[in-house]
């Protein structure tokens, strides 16, 4: 479903991502785990189209398609969806409407006829049960005066209603206290699927326990220095960054 | 061309032709004025950034006495305002009040001549409030109107009266065979306790193009509340300078709101005088420009008595070749003690031709009052834009769903609910939002 091919990329001449390669297949759950600084943003935004970055070198298929030629709200139409690690605030527009005008533009790319307000609505709160979010929140701006969790929560909710193929989750867990993950964790949780992949981007391994993944890849100055199973979680749990730092010889370790 | 020469020998005319009322004093006094300062260039100060004089240079056709059967039923319609089935609704054709086209609902409301009324029961009054605002604006272009008061409009509103039908004021420019130059006067007083909502709108038939010269003068007496709007959506010929003054007598509440989306070269000075303890004052104002409108926003916080409160919030939006201005003056006379006035001016440039010219001005001359201001400039939030784009949400919707946003702290200050909703739709028409 995704394949992520040297991926180099670099903002304000800072190079960031120093040769990205990764695959992954429907149905699987992926986690990034890495130090701060070490790109794992960087290579959630390149994803998703951020402009400011500058993608120097390789590339990023996704369903077949070479998604850096893509529009930011096109990779959204072809099933990609990245959870905000800080949601920004949109005071004066309704999260409501956001969300309808989201769903279907999505389902206008796909040939589909727009939901009208009672399908619309139906599906809203279907989606809200899943991650516990009120009616009084959807009433709102986007995200206005939400508290760290709800943030969160409204992105998983969002998540659900646009159904994507590739839900890419940056540091989702940051700034929750462990009942608030819980909630969120049981959400993401609700929507695996055989269809659907998940890259869970995170600095602790705690997340983990909730989200179980199928691989775990360690980021480090921009390359994914380790993959391996959710064992490897525990053990970066338990030695901390340092011992990747150590484990890597400066011959393997390419400067850019 | 419309220079001070030509207006010089049309008040010559006027003189001669007119016998002698009791507002040849306060004509003679513009003429005065207007012979000294004369027109405006961008050399003075007040008319730094906007050319004004380049409009008298043009050929408007300046007719007091318009024939009456040229404006009629059919054609004021276009400028009709939701709700007006319920409002009192006054129409001026280039200047002039046309009763027979208006409709007044509210029996207690009083609508004269300024002749009439200056010859009746209301003589001191208008003596004490006419020309009220001529200490404020001392320029040539609000001294040309003073000259040329012919009939003028006179509006009362009776002691403890809400008027409970909103008041709209339409201004018909007639530019079907010429350009149009007029000038209308009209002066309001609220007597103590009244409550009424005003409503000003201007609308040109035909594409010659015009020039509204306008006064108007409120006089806000104790306890009376009364709200302001003034929509100005016209064609892009269409040039107006309003000077729209607020004389708070006694403690009273005035809630102002200027909208403007259209036009050629406009100017909106709005005065608040504040002369009595314990006023308070908002000052509103939303400009959504395009093609190449200039919209001056002049507005003076006159504070001359202790313990008033004001509240100024103004935000513009500016695309194409738009040009815009924003000053604010604030003033704290010696004795106006604990005076708490407010400022801000937000501005977003969306193109690189568009610009803003932001000033605020604060005169203090009492040492214990709460005075801020603050001005910004800036364009659309990148967060803001990608997240939604993420979702999905095509950047040119992205985009005017921001400039909505932007617009709604100002757009909720209309409180007349059907006014707001038109006011809603005309910015959501001009974003490409369709609601549902």
């Amino acid at each position: 479903m995704l394949s992520i091919k040297n991926i180099h990329a670099n903002i304000d001449g800072k190079q960031i991502l120093n040769g990205i390669n990764l695959e992954i297949n429907a149905g699987e759950v992926h986690a990034i785990m890495g130090p701060n600084g070490s790109g794992k943003s960087t290579l959630a935004l390149v994803m998703a189209g951020r402009e400011e970055y500058e993608v120097t070198e390789g590339s990023i298929t996704f369903m077949g398609k070479n998604i850096l030629e893509l529009s930011p709200e096109d990779r959204a139409h072809e099933g990609l969806f990245l959870a905000f690690q800080y949601p920004v605030e949109i005071p004066g527009v309704s999260t409501t409407q956001f969300i309808k005008t989201a769903v279907n533009e999505n389902r206008k790319y796909r040939g589909q006829e727009p939901l009208d307000a009672v399908a619309f609505l139906k599906l809203m709160k279907e989606k809200m049960a899943l991650v516990n979010i009120g009616q009084s929140l959807m009433g709102r701006s986007i995200n206005e005066g939400f508290s760290g969790g709800e943030k969160k929560r409204n992105e998983i909710f969002q998540m659900a209603m646009l159904e994507p193929k590739l839900a890419v989750l940056d540091e989702t867990d940051s700034g929750l206290d462990i009942d608030a993950l819980r909630i969120v964790a049981a959400g993401v949780n609700k929507l695996r699927h055989p269809e659907r992949a998940i890259l869970v981007i995170t600095h602790y391994q705690r997340l983990l326990d909730y989200i179980t993944p199928d691989v775990v890849h360690v980021l480090y100055n921009g390359r994914i220095v380790r993959s391996g199973t959710k064992e490897l979680a525990l053990e970066l749990e338990e030695k901390g960054y340092d011992f990747i730092k150590e484990e890597i010889s400066p011959a393997e370790f390419k400067h850019p | 061309m419309i220079d001070v020469n030509y207006f010089k020998e049309r008040f010559e005319q006027n003189q001669a032709t007119y016998q002698k009322d009791a507002l040849a004093d306060i004509r003679l006094e513009g003429f005065k004025t207007l012979s000294r300062e004369g027109f405006p260039t961008l050399k003075n100060e007040e008319w730094k950034y906007t050319g004004i004089s380049s409009l008298f240079n043009k050929d408007f056709q300046f007719n007091q006495d318009i024939n009456q059967s040229s404006v009629n039923e059919a054609d004021v319609e276009q400028a009709r305002l939701p709700g007006h089935t319920e409002a009192n609704e006054l129409f001026f054709c280039d200047g002039t009040y046309k009763p027979q086209l208006s409709t007044i609902r509210s029996k207690k409301l009083v609508i004269q001549s300024l002749q009439e009324a200056v010859a009746g029961e209301y003589q001191e009054i208008v003596k004490q409030s006419l020309g009220h605002s001529n200490k404020s604006i001392t320029d040539g272009i609000h001294a040309l109107n003073t000259s040329f008061i012919s009939s003028g409009t006179f509006i009362y509103i009776p002691q403890k009266t809400r008027i409970e039908h909103p008041l709209y004021i339409h201004h018909i420019m007639d530019a079907r065979a010429n350009p149009t130059f007029s000038q209308p006067r009209i002066l309001i007083y609220a007597e103590e306790g009244s409550k009424i909502q005003i409503v000003e709108t201007y609308t040109s038939l035909g594409a010659s193009g015009s020039f509204y010269n306008e006064v108007i003068e409120i006089t806000v007496n104790e306890g009376a509340i009364l709200e302001y709007y003034k929509i100005q959506n016209d064609t892009p010929n269409s040039n107006h300078v309003g000077t729209t003054h607020f004389w708070q007598k006694g403690r009273s509440y005035v809630h102002t709101l200027t909208l403007s989306l259209d036009g050629g070269m406009i100017r909106n000075n709005t005065n608040l005088i504040l002369d009595a303890e314990g006023c308070e004052s908002h000052l509103y104002g939303l400009y959504l420009l395009k093609g190449r409108s200039h919209v001056d926003n002049h507005t003076l916080v006159d504070n001359r008595q202790p313990y008033c409160i004001s509240n100024e919030l103004y935000k513009g939006i500016l695309d194409d070749y738009s040009t815009g201005v924003f000053n604010g003056k604030i003033k704290v006379e010696p004795k106006a003690q604990k005076t708490n006035a407010y400022q801000s001016n937000k501005n977003l440039l969306l193109s690189d031709r568009a610009s803003i010219n932001t000033k605020p001005q604060l005169e203090i001359f009492a040492d214990d009052v709460k005075c801020s201001h603050g001005c910004t400039v800036g364009t659309l939030d990148e967060n803001a834009l990608f997240y939604l784009r993420a979702r999905g949400i095509p950047p040119e919707y992205a985009k005017a769903l921001l400039l909505k946003a932007f617009s709604a702290d100002i757009l909720s200050q209309i409180k007349p609910e059907s006014i707001r909703q038109y006011a809603e739709k005309l910015i959501s028409n001009r974003l490409s939002i369709n609601e549902e």
